[in-house]
């Protein structure tokens, strides 16, 4: 067996084990067992994954006697080694950090392995058959796991009441397009359909693509089809938020590419459009909403739209431009797709995992009730930081890198001949530079209010620092995101044999790179992060020397806060985040439409005399109170309507089933 | 003479200048206004006396304060260091980008908001608010105007733009670099602090931005603040004057050519330096909720500048 | 234009003036302990086009961290004893506290009111006092011009 299947059968192995002692073994057991069972799992998921992007061997295996009737057939290339890549570093730090997490129930603490398991294996699947029972034990562990809290909290039931009925109509959308495919390739393996591809009409062609891209792109939280995301992802517990924000959503993007550019072999430009377009509303939807949300997880759900808008920008971009000729381009907008889908998964894993820790000790996620955390807190505000730095795309952070490329590429796509191009690659830098400015206010006010200055509650005021393992998970995902920006020179080749899997935008390597430098063939740019992160390293070490020479180093005093002159600072004193978001709200009052509410309570003897005000503002989600809430209640008026052919006489039901005879046996001839 | 001498050369001359800079327009406005006004080199005074000063951290605030005047410092010193101000021989040679250094002030600007917000005083929130608000709505101007300047290079390096400009003159009096160079001009108000955007004199807290985020600062760390502040306004009153009129630059590591581009530089931006304080002395600060539109006409300049070079080349 | 007020030497040579760590540059903060607002009247006039004490050195600023001198108006009432020493201990040391005005030195005309408690001195220690009621601006400056030393 080659080294990849060992580390595959490892992890399949490891993960069932760890589900059976999650179930099987007492609760003082079973924390530390099923964490290092799933660590081991991750880790050879890892290996085997890093063995595959470096050597750009495909490994393949078929197992016909697994399922019935259809067999599983694997095959993990580079592309899904990217992805199998991602998962498991997420997923290592959340094993790690599930040791010291306290989980709601024994079914949840041994569903995680089985999760994780899913998700290491759905980048690998190679048959139809396979993707799709791997896609939904994806889907029913991860329902599972949302509801794992129920028991407490009611938003936990209705969050996963909206997460299961929208997986599952995007897996029967999902169905129908590659049933649809298979029946037109007359076979069901990958191998089968991408041979076949070629000859299918453009008709069936593009309904498949459609079909699938809104299937995942559901799964993928884009916009509109986001709405179960800021649900399902606050109530879930942290490790498995954080592996559903890295890991699953992600596994969206991968349909995406695999369906359109690997297995239909990349298609004409209006597909890249509609990608493009849903990133570009993606993006900005989510990141608006992650602005004016207060509750912490709701923020960083939001978040992953909107960093799931600017991948779906860098993988529309690599269908314009492949469908116009540029290769190029179209391998350096995958590329920079890719690498964000890598450090996504880092920095947000990390965020989660931090909010997890906030929420763990001061039992709150409003950021309106925290504060004062980072020196309570000292190592989870720290990683915080690093997480919120990563994701503001600030150098020498991964971010930045991710960003530039999908700069580069967008900036490049210059063509005289096109009307479309002309306007769309414009608007298109101005959605991604007004995402990143909006994130950068959006992260600063998630660190700002949630970790700095004095607690706002007494919950925040009594936080304590939380178990070492938990702490250990953020320090590794932390460590991950710095050095994935000072040194992103290590994933060149692996990008490069991603990207050389897809025909359509295979362009030799098209991110070269010497240690140092990273610069994009073929077209001229390059970035030296680790070039920056010295730079800035020499530049405080000589600063802080021209100080001390100077004198100015000397000891500090630490004195009142000045207030003018007040006699006592509170912590009502301070910005809220709710206030610190208030201008941009009002700047974005007409997409955002916020409700506000006052009530005024007056004493019973006059109503000139006011006894009370409060205010109440919240901001709904335009989509749900404009898009689904039309369809929930036609849905409801149907099933009324449906419920009066239900009357309960026999004769009509034996009626019924006469006339749909007829009509069978009408339509079968 | 090596690329990272000229580098250090750099930041030598931009961190000594600087205050000039910003003495040179405090006494244009003063002039105007019919005062004698404050000596040229009155920002040295003021900074160096700072440095003597004891220095003082707010109760309850953690290393956010503390780290943030370094890392406001560093950032723009190392766009000093690999910006192409006197030479267009940079140490980063084709590594320097001009969307690297845009982020590399952002992160300066992030820096300065966190350490606002961690003394946990209303102003110091409300000065972040209002900064982190003003950067957002000016992101999509800058990048689009660094996409429209690198249009006719063919790259977003940054000594490939100048190198651009200089083989063909001609280029500056087109419509999409005029228009550029609009958007580019009303960019560098807002991100610097001045008026209309931002009054850098004001004593009226409720209407400060900048300077309500360094109310807490003290001694050296104030000292710091504002020289990154001051060399904020002359990166990119350098940027503007050599990415649009890069002429005098020198295109070698010759001693005699690095010398001349520094002070054709200095030239250049001292010129910057006046217009921008007779421009002041003209306007009045705009209301905080009317800034958007400012931002958003600047965005539509931008946004044709880029569109014109597609379509009119 | 300004015509260059005419003021006396700075500095009478026979000790040390009591900025001496200020090097020509001096930030003011200006608080008013309890003033009629006449004095304000005749800071704004100094530190306008006729007087311009700019010329000298001298910045008006807006938070006491930023300030090495305090510029104390007005008899100290009650309610403003705590808010001056909290916002003498805001500055950074070295700094000094000047008291504008009669008021400010004695409590001029309030001297036995009700709200008052003291002069400027009684709260805080004074390193500097412009007597007048109120004073010239051409006085003022001639304080400020012994501290700068320019």
């Amino acid at each position: 067996m080659s080294f990849v299947g060992a580390c595959i059968f490892t992890a399949c192995v490891a993960g069932v084990l760890a589900c059976a002692a999650g179930l099987a073994l007492p609760a003082r057991w079973s924390a530390p067992v099923v964490g290092a069972l799933s660590t081991v799992m991750a880790a050879a998921g890892l290996a085997g994954g890093v063995a595959v992007l470096a050597t750009g061997h495909v490994w393949a295996g078929r197992f016909p006697s697994v399922l019935p009737l259809a067999g599983v057939e694997l095959s993990l290339d580079p592309l899904g080694a990217i992805f199998v890549v991602a998962t498991a570093a997420v997923a290592i730090a959340a094993s790690v950090y599930g040791v010291g997490y306290a989980a709601p129930s024994r079914a949840a603490r041994a569903l995680v392995p089985l999760f994780v398991l899913s998700l290491l294996l759905v980048p690998a699947a190679a048959s139809v058959t396979t993707f799709v029972a791997l896609w939904e034990v994806m889907a029913l562990t991860s329902l599972l796991l949302v509801a794992a809290e129920h028991r407490h909290r009611p938003e936990a039931r209705d969050a996963a009441v909206w997460y299961g009925v929208m997986t599952h109509a995007g897996l029967v959308v999902i169905l129908l397009g590659l049933v649809l495919f298979a029946g037109h390739a007359g076979g069901e393996s990958f191998t089968a359909l991408r041979a076949a591809a070629g000859e299918m009409s453009p008709l069936v062609r593009s309904t498949v693509f459609v079909l699938t891209f809104v299937g995942f792109a559901s799964k993928a939280g884009a916009v509109p089809l986001h709405v179960w995301l800021p649900r399902a992802h606050p109530e879930a517990p942290s490790h498995v938020s954080a592996l559903m924000s890295g890991a699953m959503v992600k596994l969206g993007v991968y349909g995406i590419v695999r369906v359109g550019f690997d297995l239909l072999g990349g298609g004409p430009r209006w597909w890249g459009l509609v990608v493009l377009a849903v990133g570009m509303v993606s993006a900005l939807f989510g990141i608006l909403h992650a602005l004016v949300s207060s509750d912490l997880k709701r923020l960083l759900a939001y978040s992953t739209t909107e960093n799931v808008g600017l991948i779906l920008i860098g993988v529309g971009a690599a269908g314009v431009s492949a469908a116009g000729g540029s290769r190029t381009l179209a391998a350096v907008a995958m590329a920079a797709a890719l690498l964000h889908v890598i450090n996504h998964a880092l920095f947000k894993g990390l965020l989660f995992l931090g909010a997890g820790s906030v929420v763990s000790a001061t039992g709150t996620r409003d950021l309106d009730r925290l504060g004062g955390l980072v020196r309570s807190m000292p190592v989870t505000g720290a990683t915080f930081a690093v997480g919120a730095l990563a994701i503001m795309a600030l150098p020498p952070f991964n971010g930045f890198v991710s960003e530039w490329l999908l700069l580069q590429s967008l900036v490049h796509s210059v063509s005289s001949t096109s009307a479309t191009l002309a306007v769309t690659m414009p608007v298109a830098v101005a959605v991604v530079a007004l995402t990143g400015g909006l994130a950068a206010a959006t992260f600063v006010k998630a660190f700002g209010t949630g970790f700095l200055a004095l607690p706002r509650s007494p919950a925040a005021a009594d936080a304590r620092e939380v178990p070492p393992s938990m702490q250990a998970a953020m320090i590794a995902l932390a460590g991950g995101c710095v050095a994935l920006g000072v040194a992103p020179t290590v994933l060149g080749g692996a990008l490069d044999r991603a990207v050389g899997v897809l025909a359509a935008v295979r362009d030799g390597s098209p991110l070269r790179h010497d240690g140092v430098t990273l610069s994009l063939s073929g077209i001229r740019g390059s970035l030296s992060p680790l070039m920056v992160a010295s730079g800035l390293v020499v530049g405080a070490v000589v600063l802080l020397g021209a100080l001390r020479a100077v004198g100015a180093r000397g000891p500090r005093r630490r004195a009142e806060n000045w207030g003018c002159g007040r006699s006592v600072q509170t912590a009502r004193m301070e910005y809220t985040a709710t206030s610190f978001a208030e201008p941009l709200q009002r700047v974005f009052d007409d997409v955002l439409r916020p409700d506000h509410d006052v009530d005024v309570s007056h004493r019973a003897e006059s109503r000139y005399y006011v006894e009370a005000v409060a205010y109440r503002t919240a901001v709904r989600d335009a989509f749900e109170t404009h898009a689904y809430a039309p369809v929930l209640r036609a849905v409801r008026w149907w099933g009324r309507a449906a419920r009066r052919l239900q009357n309960g006489s026999v004769h009509r039901y034996l009626a019924y089933a006469f006339v749909a005879l007829i009509v069978v046996l009408v339509v079968a001839r | 003479m090596s690329r990272a001498v000229v580098g250090f050369l750099q930041v030598v001359v931009l961190v000594a200048g600087a205050p000039i800079l910003a003495g040179l327009v405090r006494k244009v406005r003063a002039r105007l206004e019919g005062r004698a006004g404050p000596p040229i080199a009155q920002p040295w005074r003021d900074l160096r006396k700072l440095l003597g000063k004891e220095r003082i951290v707010p109760e309850h605030t953690s290393w956010v304060f503390a780290v943030a005047p370094l890392v406001v410092m560093c950032s723009v010193g190392l766009v000093a260091a690999i910006v192409p101000f006197a030479s267009t021989r940079t140490p980063f040679g084709s590594a320097g980008d001009l969307f690297a250094v845009v982020y590399l002030l952002l992160l300066g600007t992030v820096f300065l908001a966190l350490g606002g917000l961690d003394p946990g005083t209303a102003f110091g929130g409300m000065g972040a608010s209002r900064e982190m608000t003003l950067a957002a709505l000016a992101e999509p101007t800058v990048l689009l105007a660094v996409f429209a300047l690198s249009v006719p290079a063919g790259s977003s390096n940054l000594s490939a733009i100048v190198a651009a400009t200089l083989a063909h003159p001609a280029r500056v009096a087109t419509l999409q670099s005029v228009l550029a160079l609009a958007a580019f001009a009303v960019v560098t108000l807002a991100e610097c602090g001045r008026l209309p955007v931002d009054n850098p004199s004001t004593h009226l807290e409720l209407t400060m931005i900048h300077e309500a985020m360094v109310l807490e600062y003290a001694g050296p760390d104030l000292a710091l603040v504002e020289l990154a502040s001051a060399m904020r306004l002359a990166v990119f009153a350098g940027l503007l004057a050599n990415l649009f009129f890069p002429w005098g630059i020198a295109t070698t590591t010759s001693p005699l050519e690095v010398v001349l581009g520094m002070a054709a530089l200095a030239g250049k931006v001292a010129c910057l330096g006046v217009a921008l304080a007779v421009f002041e002395v003209f306007v009045a600060k705009l209301r905080l909720f009317r800034v958007p539109e400012l931002l958003a006409a600047s965005f539509v300049l931008a946004f044709l500048a880029v569109t014109a070079s597609f379509f009119l080349t | 234009m300004t015509e260059p007020a005419s003021a006396s030497e700075p500095g009478d040579g026979s000790r040390p003036a009591p900025g001496e760590f200020l090097g020509g540059s001096l930030q003011i903060r200006h608080v008013d302990a309890g003033s009629c607002n006449g004095c304000e009247l005749e800071v704004g006039s100094a530190f306008g086009p006729v007087y311009d004490a700019e010329r000298f050195g001298v910045r008006l600023v807006a938070s006491p961290r930023h300030a090495d001198a305090l510029l104390v108006s007005g008899p100290v009432t009650k309610n403003m004893a705590v808010p001056l020493a909290k916002t003498l201990e805001a500055t950074p040391s070295p700094k000094l506290v000047i008291a504008l005005g009669d008021c400010a030195r004695d409590c001029g005309v309030f001297r036995g009111a009700y709200g008052i408690e003291g002069a400027v001195g009684d709260v805080v220690a004074v390193d500097a006092d412009i007597p007048g009621c109120p004073p010239d601006p051409t006085e003022i400056l001639r304080a400020l011009r012994r501290l700068t030393g320019r």
